[in-house]
């Protein structure tokens, strides 16, 4: 298991990079190396060319601006982890974040790494779709926006050129004191999920839901917004009962299936794992008390 | 006095090295000029080899040598590998090649190995050895492999079935006539692996000053592999030396093997006249080595109204994939195991060996015994169920009393003498295993947590074990002129620290600290004989024969001492490394000077006619086994909406005799304990329907890690063998083979409300939920 | 033609030049040119944890990096832990006192691994420590004792700090 051979490049820039990729057939981009660096030993991939941009600058940083978190997309997860920022601003990323693999994978894993490698069931990829982030992307062409629900164009296929690369992520942020539940059903902690679920909720005074958002990971080739549910969601009061009948409009969802979960299996986590994530987000909510 | 070691939880020898990274496995060894190979290995689980086209792998630069079977010594070309263990109810004694012939029989089958500069380079070049290939159909699922018109395994073989034997005592169909009840259960347990955290490794270097080829190995049995090589290159057992040391990274089981790998590096080396390494790789692992435990058991046990037993009966189908290296000792183990701590006046068990296009089966980690202990202690919860009796009560009432040791089960072991328990305490070790798990608090947390929408279950097994099997292991004993006393044996550790247990049995005879004593060990060049690690039998062959010869080299010190010292012997005291005469002060003389004198000065005789040398070699051969047992009890928490079993207390009450090193023991039994859970919730070796092999990385086949399993808490009963002078049984497997039973046991009475049954291992969520679910449908 | 490098790295307060193919792994890297043969492989596919290094003091799986990667880096392997040659770290000597050792296989990527969790989380839980070594497999253990070595260390740790 060691990785075939190949021509290492480290540039410097994006600029430099994106011109790379434009210049070599075959490329693969090197970020945190958490997924690719497997598939390289295993020998799944053979690039000709591995363009590492550890070294490139700019990349890495955590900010607000304009009522929005920018983190770049070489920030790597413990950063995210342990960024005050991203615990006050949006809490479910940090709560996401702890799910992801181990402390050793997100010592190194980046949110752009997370983002490109697109696994249906990654959590980064998950709670951005759950925030509607935009993502931004940089070819030979120059910088383009790419909204997270446009994001997968398939399995594990980002929507971006073979020139082009993620640069950062924006998020939106929800109001302070909104209600946010992060849930995942993994064989063993750090495992990739079989389902997470992500719920934030914004719940006025009095306990009525504002606004909803519901997300399912690992149950479709990317991360799913469950319109249904959020609908059934906006206008209750956060009983039980409207819980479990919005939860239920995910049994529907098109499931994938392998030989460790069946579709039905998969479908009925995200009914069980929704429902969690809305009762843990409408607890947390400061207008539900 | 000196210190009292044996009993004492003394830290490690072994410990300051690995702690410090200066542990020395097999893959840290470098020698100069050393190559690499790589293995070419069959993506088929079946398929005739129609061709092998080397040429363009030689063709870059850095490789040396593609081997292939045509390349084979004439002796490995006319010879398979050799059966470790024969028996005569071996149908098919099917063993493969060095290098597939001109078929392969499982997805990881050796076609070819490659020798290059870097096994980065091998790897490349592996890819490009064109093997042309047939595909035949395959045998997956051993139960289809048995039927009529079933795939052959290997071409040429009139069936699938590689052996079948009974093993029956009694009238058991007349007991079933008579019974009161009769529960009945068709129970799967999967195979799974070893999985030691080093994988296989080899180098062989010929030495051309000593003319002799020397194999490092992480094995097991360093003597078995020297047997194994000479048997089947007819090389002499002078020139070969195989050495399993400094360090070993976990053996399990599938070590003990003598694997292809082990015949080809040195061939190459041979060839090449070249130090040569192999490291078998995570995902070669997955398909090469070795595995366990597959058995589908359809069986049945007949008990009176006051829940006694009176007879068991079944039959059972054990996998042994395409080849059988370990003949058939684990299901022979299985079929003897199903009695266990229980009266069973009548049992009749019929086992059918099958061959698939798997890798082959040998003994993991419990052998053949967490199947058994399975079979019969699901069993006994159905029968308490059937009677309305409490599951811990029917044990009781069926217990082997310890008034009636030695015991004879009645069932005749593969060596042709009567299975004996020699000693135990069953119903004392259940005892203390419910005291230490609050077994009768629990109903109580039961309905609490109920009350809160909570599924909390306790199940509860027992076992007995046959360990410390013959047929010998040996030791030498020496003290130098140094006064250091050094011992030596073939005995050949993977973590038991076997260098700080063996030390401590010698130590305690002089009366010095375990920091006096050399261990050396797992070396075929330091002793003339020896067997290996396996079947929990090192404290009790290698630990009765360093007590044997420490003593035999402690009578001789005596002697000798009381021959300079002008003393009778019976006023010689031994202690902190000298010698006294009791009661006349100053009168001492060290281990050293004792030593030196009966080294010998060139034209003088030895004194008073001494044998030359403080040295002695025994080599302990024990009568028959000796039977450690154990009792475990294992809570669990069901989620019912997800499948998801959370163990949340395990305690087990064992009981290996005597303890040498309450520590270690400890530690072998919670990592026992920790790879049966696996066995039951998590470890699942996915093969699809033609026997390709499914879940091949860590991320597919999923150990247990430290956040999916509880504190497991241990209470040691001691019920000395009297079968070895230390009074000492095994310890290594027991924590694994109840913890299946008593798992599944916790699983189904927390989900008794549904009325679930669970009659296959691992049990995952998926699973699980399909039978809450079908449970619900069939109440409602 | 082989793609080579130059590689400047300082291991253990040591510094080390060498040319290297640029697909070379980080653990071959550190265990067959550096001779630091402590730093074990278990998997190679970035699960078992056994390769884990301190990279800058933050934990990584070395399989799962190139070792052109390091170049200008500060690593640190077990063989960096114990404060001298005749003396162990408290978390070593915590893994003695505790039976948080079999074969040893795990033991270097069990030491990196809670050498920094320690460092974030001096003071912690039971459930804390199994979570935070979950990314490192043990066959032999069970984990009871690394977990109880954890613990202990924690405890030195802070002891040692105090006084």
């Amino acid at each position: 298991m060691k990785p075939p051979p190949f021509k290492y490049h480290d540039p410097r820039t994006v600029a430099e990079t994106v011109e790379l990729l434009a210049r070599n057939e075959n490329a693969k981009i090197l970020a945190g190396g958490q997924s690719l660096m497997p598939m390289l030993n295993m020998r799944y991939v053979q690039p000709d060319h591995v363009i590492d941009i550890n070294r490139v600058e700019g990349l890495s940083y955590i900010r607000e601006a304009g009522g929005r978190l920018e983190i770049g997309a070489m920030t790597r997860q413990r950063e995210i982890e342990y960024a005050d920022l991203v615990a006050r601003r949006a809490p479910i990323v940090r709560e996401a974040i702890l799910n992801v693999g181990h402390r050793q994978t997100r010592n190194r894993g980046t949110l752009g790494g997370s983002l490109s490698h697109l696994d249906p069931a990654a959590e980064l990829p998950l709670v951005s779709a759950a925030l509607e982030a935009t993502v931004h992307v940089q070819g030979p062409k120059g910088k383009r926006d790419i909204a997270m629900a446009e994001f997968p164009a398939g399995y594990m296929s980002p929507s971006i050129e073979l020139d082009e690369m993620v640069i950062g992520v924006t998020l939106p942020v929800w109001p302070d004191g909104h209600g946010y539940g992060f849930v995942e059903f993994s064989r063993r902690h750090g495992d990739f999920a079989i389902v997470a679920a992500a719920v934030l909720l914004d719940v006025e005074a009095g306990g009525k839901i504002k606004r909803a958002s519901v997300t399912v990971g690992g149950v479709g080739p990317s991360p799913v917004r469950c319109r249904d549910a959020e609908k059934a969601l906006t206008g209750e009061k956060g009983a039980e009962a409207a819980f479990r009948a919005a939860a239920e409009t995910c049994r529907t969802i098109d499931a994938m299936e392998d030989v460790y979960a069946p579709a039905w299996y998969r479908q009925h986590l995200a009914t069980v794992m929704t429902r969690r994530a809305m009762v843990a987000a409408f607890g947390r909510a400061a207008n539900a008390r | 006095m000196g210190m009292k070691f044996i009993g004492a939880r003394v830290p490690r020898l072994e410990d300051p090295a690995l702690l410090t990274g200066r542990g020395r496995y097999v893959d840290d060894l470098h020698f100069p000029g050393m190559l690499h190979a790589a293995m070419v290995r069959s993506p088929h689980p079946h398929a005739r080899v129609t061709s092998i086209d080397a040429r363009q792998a030689l063709a870059v630069p850095g490789v040396h040598l593609v081997m292939t079977y045509a390349d084979l010594p004439a002796p490995a070309q006319q010879a398979r590998i050799p059966m470790l263990v024969p028996n005569p109810s071996i149908k098919h004694p099917l063993m493969p090649y060095a290098l597939a012939k001109d078929e392969v029989c499982y997805a990881g089958d050796g076609v070819a190995i490659l020798v290059a500069d870097s096994r980065y380079l091998a790897e490349d070049a592996a890819a490009l050895v064109d093997v042309a290939y047939e595909v035949l159909p395959s045998a997956g699922d051993c139960r289809e492999a048995l039927k009529p018109g079933a795939p052959p395994t290997h071409a040429g073989i009139a069936s699938n079935l590689a052996a079948q034997f009974t093993l029956a005592y009694g009238d058991v169909d007349g007991a079933f006539a008579r019974a009161a009840k009769v529960v009945a259960a068709s129970l799967w347990h999967h195979r799974g692996g070893g999985h030691a955290m080093e994988c296989r490794a080899v180098i062989a270097n010929w030495d051309p000053l000593q003319k002799q080829m020397i194999l490092w190995s992480a094995t097991q049995s360093p003597f078995l592999i020297r047997r194994s090589l000479t048997e089947l290159l007819g090389w002499d057992e002078d020139n070969l030396r195989v050495i399993a040391t400094p360090d070993v990274g976990g053996g399990f089981g599938p070590k003990t093997i003598f694997h292809p790998e082990e015949v080809l590096v040195p061939l190459c080396a041979e060839r090449l006249g070249k130090p040569v390494k192999w490291v078998e790789d995570r995902r070669e692992n997955f398909v090469a080595t070795t595995q366990e435990r597959d058995q589908y058991w359809d069986i049945e046990m007949a008990v009176d109204a006051a829940g006694k037993i009176l007879g068991v009966r079944g039959a059972m189908i054990h996998d042994t994939g395409a080849y059988m290296p370990w003949g058939i000792i684990s299901p022979y183990i299985s079929s003897m195991t199903t009695p266990g701590p229980y009266v069973v006046p009548t049992y009749r068990l019929e086992t059918r060996v099958a061959m698939t296009n798997k890798v082959g089966t040998t003994p993991v980690r419990g052998a053949g015994r967490p199947q058994a202990v399975f079979a019969m202690e699901r069993l006994l919860d159905k029968a308490a169920d059937a009677l309305g009796m409490e599951r811990a009560e029917i044990r009781r009432r069926n217990f082997i009393q310890p008034a009636q040791m030695p015991y004879n089960v009645g069932i005749i072991s593969r060596d042709g003498k009567p299975v004996i328990y020699d000693s135990g305490d069953y119903p004392g070790c259940q005892e203390k295993a419910e005291a230490i798990s609050d077994y009768a608090g629990f109903r109580a947390r039961q309905k609490e947590a109920r009350a809160r929408g909570r599924y909390l279950g306790i199940g509860i097994a027992n076992y007995v074990e046959a360990t410390g099997l013959g047929p010998f292991e040996g030791a030498t004993v020496r003290i130098g002129p140094s006064g250091r006393i050094f011992l030596l044996t073939g005995a050949s550790p993977q973590g038991q620290g076997h260098k700080t247990a063996l030390a401590q049995i010698c130590a305690e005879k002089f009366g010095v600290g375990l920091e006096d004593v050399t261990v050396q060990l797992a070396d075929t060049g330091i002793i003339a004989s020896g067997v290996g690690t396996f079947a929990s039998r090192i404290a009790v062959n290698a630990g009765s024969s360093v007590h044997l010869a420490a003593q035999d080299v402690r009578k001789k010190v005596i002697k000798v001492a009381s021959h300079l010292l002008e003393a009778a012997e019976e006023d010689i005291e031994i202690d902190g490394g000298k010698v006294f005469v009791r009661g006349v002060p100053g009168m001492t003389k060290t281990l050293g000077d004792i030593a030196r004198s009966v080294a010998g000065m060139p034209g003088f005789a030895l004194p008073g006619g001494m044998e030359p040398g403080l040295e002695a070699t025994q080599y302990f051969s024990p009568a028959q086994a000796a039977y450690c047992n154990g009792t475990a009890v294992a809570e669990v928490e069901v989620d019912i909406e997800t499948g998801r079993i959370d163990v949340l207390r395990y305690a087990m009450g064992h009981d290996s005799g005597n303890l040498i090193n309450p520590m270690i023991v400890d530690g072998q039994v919670h990592g026992a304990v920790v790879h049966g859970i696996g066995n039951a919730l998590y470890e699942w070796m996915v093969y699809d329907a033609d026997a390709n092999p499914v879940s091949t990385t860590f991320a597919e086949y999923l150990l247990p890690t430290a956040a999916e399993v509880p504190r497991i808490a241990v209470t040691h009963q001691e019920t000395p063998s009297p079968l070895n002078p230390l009074g000492v049984k095994g310890a290594g497997e027991g924590g694994t083979i109840p913890a299946a039973a008593c798992i599944v046991a916790a699983i189904e009475d927390a989900l008794a409300p549904f009325g679930v049954k669970v009659e296959d291992t691992p049990i995952t969520p998926v699973k699980l939920l399909q039978l809450i679910r079908k449970a619900q449908a069939n109440a409602a | 033609m082989k793609d080579m490098r130059k590689v400047s790295v300082t291991v253990n307060g040591k510094s080390y030049a060498r040319e290297v193919e640029t697909r070379l792994l980080l653990s071959d890297f550190i265990r067959h040119e550096l001779e630091l043969t402590g730093t074990h492989v278990g998997c190679e596919h970035g699960v078992c944890g056994a390769c884990t290094i301190l990279l800058e003091g933050r934990t990584a799986r070395s399989c799962l990096m190139l070792a052109v990667q390091v170049d200008g880096a500060n690593i640190t392997t077990v063989e960096g832990i114990a404060p001298s040659e005749k003396e162990l770290h408290p978390l070593q000597q915590a893994f003695m006192d505790n039976h948080g050792l079999q074969c040893g296989y795990c033991t270097p990527g069990m030491l990196t691994t809670l050498i920094e969790f320690l460092q974030d989380n001096p003071d912690p839980t039971e459930h804390e420590v199994r979570v935070a070594i979950s990314g490192n497999l043990c066959r032999c253990t069970g984990y009871q004792g690394i977990v109880d070595a954890a613990l202990d260390a924690a405890k030195r740790l802070q002891g040692g700090k105090r006084a």
